[in-house]
């Protein structure tokens, strides 16, 4: 019997980049909602105290986003996420019928992971639509928020303001759904806390 | 008997005709009173000196004629109000001295002016630091302006102006320290000091009305007239920003708003000038994201129940 193979899938700089923009987002999205929904968070913090608490977690997370970015520019993990328009829409949709039909009836998942492909098809759409469309849009509108004199005024009828703080709550509404998909796709594996052993060690066991 | 009286009523009819076209502020140059009152000197003929000559006028009696043709009070003339003595000049000193009908005079007890809720207002207003401080000398004109007043609350449909018209009421004596030291005997506060502690301090002053947070609100009352002392004044964020905010009892609950939001759909909902974190709640997308973070949900327990079964 063969040992598993490992492979070195995560360097130290993404994991901590991870850990941090984990912890980063989490902030974010508790807080974001205690003050879209106004629940009476003065109860444990106070609401200026929450704004205070996305404004700063924000700010970080905007920081962390521009390492990813850099690191993604500038070194090899960068190329995980590049789409091919080869089977662009076949292959995202064999791995969800892998996850919804094949893996329960003795499937092999289409995409096993490599030294070459570190994310299934799926994995890569939902990173990539996450980390460069919809975490660039909340940036760029939280920021615009956190000084909102420079949003226009009016955008035809509509107030700037509103118009900007809707696309932020859609967006920050969707990353959180993407949370929690991420988090329960992770504990597919061999066991269900192999990939979270592996986002902490770099070390990615290949069955 | 039946010809003399329908003489003298033409006669009146005509002296009153004359009197409006002789009297319109439409024509200060023309009028009695705002042919002095609407300029920043005035000339008359001294008799005891028996020369013509040319004063400044007092600044505080100076009156915006353009704001005079277009307030509540456009349609009555000056010495409706004023004794009919002021049209000769100088005026006699013991005019000043002689007191003006109150607001609640007309106004009080008139049935066409029941919406307006006048007596209540008067209620409410006995209770504000206003009138602890100051008593009846603190009447209705020290804010609301008798000769130019617009019942903007009730008219406008920006929620912007309603709050830029509120707001200038307050500050025409708490920006202004001649004013302010009058009324409370000291220096008046550095407003933007004062209030450094709230977040986008110019948003906040260009969006909501100082009364949303100086005022005890009051349901029934189109605009709370019970301002409080500064100690018992707002300081708590969440009072307007969460789903049941306060400015849904004052600010946005005027009618004129109102209507325009129940009846334009979503896209009234987006026409809103202003947005207010946590209060401006757009009910289609709360349902929508609860429905997908539930079917996010129930997809993750109906496949966890299939991987515990298939042991995968």
């Amino acid at each position: 019997m063969s040992m598993p193979e490992k492979l070195y899938f995560y360097p130290v700089w993404l994991r901590i980049w991870h850990g941090f923009n984990a912890l980063g987002i989490l902030t974010l999205i508790i807080t974001g909602i205690s003050m879209q929904s106004s629940v009476e968070s003065s109860y444990f913090l106070g609401f200026n105290m929450i704004v205070n608490l996305h404004n700063v977690a924000g700010i970080l997370v905007t920081l962390s986003y521009f390492i990813f970015f850099i690191g993604n520019l500038f070194t090899p993990n960068g190329k995980y996420y590049i789409v091919k328009p080869n089977g662009f829409l076949k292959r995202p949709l064999k791995q969800a019928y892998y996850y919804a039909w094949g893996m329960f009836h003795g499937m092999k998942a289409p995409f096993p992971l490599s030294e070459k492909r570190k994310f299934n098809p799926l994995q890569k759409y939902s990173y990539v639509i996450v980390m460069y469309l919809a975490v660039p849009t909340v940036i760029i509108t939280g920021i615009t928020l956190m000084f909102p004199e420079i949003i226009i005024d009016k955008v035809y009828n509509f107030s700037g303001v509103f118009i900007t703080a809707i696309l932020h709550s859609v967006m920050g509404f969707f990353i959180s759904i993407f949370l929690i998909v991420h988090l329960y796709i992770a504990s597919i594996g061999k066991s269900p806390l192999e990939n979270f052993k592996s986002i902490i060690t770099g070390w990615h066991h290949i069955h | 008997m039946k010809f003399s009286s329908l003489v003298i009523a033409l006669i009146l009819f005509c002296c009153t005709f004359g009197h409006i076209n002789a009297q319109s502020y439409q024509n200060a140059k023309h009028h009695q009173c705002l042919k002095c009152h609407s300029n920043q000197s005035y000339s008359f003929f001294n008799t005891v000196k028996n020369k013509e000559e040319k004063r400044l006028m007092n600044p505080y009696f100076i009156l915006d004629t353009v704001a005079l043709t277009h307030g509540v009070h456009k349609q009555f003339d000056c010495t409706d109000c004023h004794s009919s003595e002021y049209g000769t000049y100088p005026h006699s000193s013991n005019l000043k001295l002689e007191p003006l009908s109150t607001c609640l005079d007309c106004h009080g007890g008139d049935k066409s002016f029941a919406t307006y809720q006048f007596e209540k207002i008067d209620v409410e207003f006995k209770k504000s630091i206003h009138y602890k401080v100051y008593g009846d000398n603190f009447t209705c004109s020290k804010c609301h302006s008798q000769h130019t007043y617009l019942a903007t609350a009730r008219t406008s449909s920006n929620v912007l102006e309603i709050v830029d018209y509120s707001n200038k009421m307050c500050l025409s004596c708490h920006n202004d320290m001649k004013r302010y030291k009058m009324v409370s005997g000291h220096e008046n506060p550095k407003l933007v000091e004062v209030h450094d502690w709230l977040p986008n301090q110019e948003l906040h002053f260009q969006h909501v009305r100082c009364l949303e947070c100086h005022t005890d609100v009051v349901d029934s009352l189109m605009v709370s007239h019970n301002i409080l002392p500064k100690e018992k004044a707002l300081r708590k964020c969440v009072e307007c920003h969460s789903a049941n905010s306060r400015l849904k009892a004052s600010l946005y609950k005027y009618q004129n708003l109102k209507m325009r939001s129940e009846s334009g759909g979503i896209n009234v909902v987006l026409a809103n000038e202003s947005y207010v974190i946590g209060s401006h709640q757009i009910p289609i997308l709360k349902l929508t994201s609860i429905l997908i973070f539930l079917l996010v949900l129930v997809g993750i327990t109906v496949h966890s129940i299939f991987r515990i079964i298939k042991r995968k």
